[in-house]
């Protein structure tokens, strides 16, 4: 076969059965791919090619003994975030280098069960702390369909090694915007699921009440196919839910004739990138016309969701990151007294963002602030919730952009923290709801940077979000191979 | 929460305050970078202060949980003590080794 890393899971799965190739030749493919474009994407903090190898080895026998899952032997990067048992978990931090968990995350174990290829742990900000990977302590990672701009964060390695044909799907996390912010700016799909659809367990915990599990893949049935294997209850994650989890793929191809679109008002605001708003309407135009019923709707406490999730986000981040003493795990630094250890160590092994988050986090949380600052902000957080759930007595989805701008420069935010926040301005409201939410590629800018479409459902509805985004890919060009990140041997454009 | 119109300046001994409850050792030029970054940052989300809550009540979790979810009370293998403390950086005994909490009485 000509390129094996341009196939999607579906045709990779059934050249596999039919004896095309072999995942050691799959994993072969990814791993030379890598070696390519690795120097200018940095995707990864650790490939992990000798592991691949041996899974994909391991792989190839239990497809010639037949009755394997559809993943088995197809090459996935995990989000340095997700604990893997002996490899390595940094979660882009000086104070996890050389950290090896003792066991897998939940999702991760899924994932081996159903026999996957892991390629590598892929960067990340820090602590998932960011909108540009540019907070990773190791490296940045670069775009590739403009290596000068960034991948979006703080899944960027994520969603950079699906469109850069590393791997065929991958793991991140969405606290805030994780996921589809970086698949809107690599021109990939990443599902954010309903908070409590994946399980939590053995992922670095940022925001406890926010932080969701959720797939990057280069089309919709791809990330539908993930999703539904690492979804469901775990016991060790109580606000996982027992809900069964459906057969997502089924969902795409459904019909949409009938389904209501809502369209929100205050997600089509100034400062938008003017090809960003053209590209998302034509998408709803496209919607319409495969027979979706597009509706306006207000979301009206939408401005204030920024500053509801940088009080409660905080506020979580400096709790969750206080476990971070160097006694357990970590790199300590000595220090006169205990203390000094404690405060030498979290000073040294933290980055700039993540301390900002957790001095934030401390001042809200702290006596005569907490009223003010963290009570007041989960009071607003119920009038989001709100919001949505009004706009979802009318309407199945709500649709708009995933991020105001396409992919920005290396360095053009990072000193400027209200701006790089502004990034995830269209996303944390969702989050805030914690609500599902998908982006799918629906154009290219001026520049032929990717444009993303945002899909938010009712809580536990992924499949409305899949069968819309299905109806909007099939009839539309932006997720063909003609269409992917143009990097080339050698690394150049 | 302070009215949005004025910028109120987070106090350079604020932050130090902070850090070490934060237990953060920070640098000077630290300290007065986020003194400058928590006060933009609190100016922009003072104004969550213009909305009205009353009779709003706060959301923890926005998902409605399932229950109270307990297991079974059954006892089982723990993981082994050596996988435990595989990560630490200092061990004694199968323990992980830390300092002293108490200081000793003069």
């Amino acid at each position: 076969m000509s390129d094996l890393t341009h196939l999607t899971i579906e045709q990779a799965a059934a050249a596999l059965r039919a004896g095309e190739t072999s995942s050691v030749e799959l994993t072969q493919a990814v791993l030379a791919r890598s070696e390519q474009v690795e120097p200018t994407i940095a995707s990864y903090i650790l490939p992990t090619p000798e592991q691949a190898l041996a899974m994909a080895a391991a792989a190839d026998q239990r497809l010639q003994a037949g009755d394997a899952p559809l993943l088995c032997g197809i090459p996935g990067a995990i989000k340095d975030l997700i604990c893997t048992e002996g490899v390595q978990t940094t979660a882009g931090s000086r104070i996890l280098e050389g950290y090896r968990p003792i066991y897998d995350a939940f999702v991760v174990k899924q994932l081996r069960a159903a026999g996957y290829v892991m390629t590598g742990k892929a960067n990340l900000d820090e602590f998932a702390m960011g909108s540009s990977c540019e907070t990773s302590a190791y490296h940045p990672t670069r775009n590739p369909f403009c290596p000068d701009c960034v991948p979006g964060g703080s899944s960027g390695g994520s969603a950079t090694a699906v469109a850069a044909d590393q791997a065929f799907f991958s793991l991140g996390t969405d606290t805030g915007g994780s996921i589809r912010q970086p698949a809107s700016l690599c021109g990939v799909v990443g599902l954010k699921p309903t908070y409590g659809r994946v399980s939590r367990w053995g992922v670095i915990a940022m925001a406890s009440s926010l932080d969701q599990v959720g797939p990057f893949a280069r089309t919709v049935r791809d990330c539908a196919a993930v999703a539904e294997c690492i979804s469901g209850r775990d016991e060790l994650d109580s606000t996982s839910s027992a809900r069964l989890v459906p057969d997502y793929r089924a969902a795409c191809g459904r019909d949409i004739k009938g389904l209501r679109i809502g369209v929100p008002r205050e997600y089509f605001i100034d400062g938008m990138e003017p090809a960003v708003s053209a590209s998302v309407r034509a998408a709803i135009e496209q919607l319409v016309s495969l027979g979706a019923e597009a509706v306006e709707v207000s979301l009206p406490h939408t401005e204030y969701g920024l500053s509801t999730y940088y009080v409660i986000m905080p506020c979580e981040v400096s709790a969750n990151l206080a476990r971070f003493d160097g006694i357990r795990y970590g790199v300590p630094k000595p220090g006169e007294t205990m203390w000094d250890a404690y405060s030498n160590t979290r000073g040294a092994g933290f980055g700039a963002e993540v301390k900002r988050r957790i001095m934030l986090g401390t001042y809200a949380l702290s006596a005569g602030y907490a009223e003010a600052y963290y009570v007041q902000a989960q009071k607003v957080r119920t009038l989001i919730r709100d919001d949505f759930a009004k706009a979802f007595e009318q309407v199945d989805a709500i649709v708009g952009p995933a991020s105001p701008t396409t992919a920005f420069p290396l360095g053009a935010k990072l000193d400027d923290p209200v701006q790089m926040y502004l990034s995830d301005v269209f996303t944390l409201p969702a989050s805030l709801a914690g609500l599902p939410g998908i982006c799918i590629p629906c154009g290219f800018d001026e520049q032929s940077k990717p444009i993303g479409l945002q899909l938010i459902g009712r809580h536990w509805e992924e499949e409305t979000l899949f069968s819309l985004s299905y109806a909007f890919e099939q009839s539309t060009p932006w997720s063909l191979p003609s269409n992917r990140a143009r990097i080339t041997v050698g690394g150049g454009l | 929460m302070p009215e949005s119109t004025a910028r109120t300046q987070v106090p350079i001994e604020d932050v130090q305050h902070l850090a070490w409850l934060a237990r953060l050792s920070l640098t000077e030029a630290e300290i007065a970078k986020y003194a400058t970054d928590l006060t933009n940052i609190l100016h922009h989300v003072a104004r969550l202060n213009e909305v009205d809550v009353s009779n709003i009540e706060p959301t923890a979790m926005a998902v409605e949980a399932e229950g109270n979810v307990v297991r079974p009370d059954v006892p089982r293998p723990s993981m082994p003590q050596e996988r435990i403390i595989a990560n630490a950086a200092d061990t004694e005994s199968g323990a992980f080794r830390v300092r002293a909490i108490l200081e000793e009485s003069a």
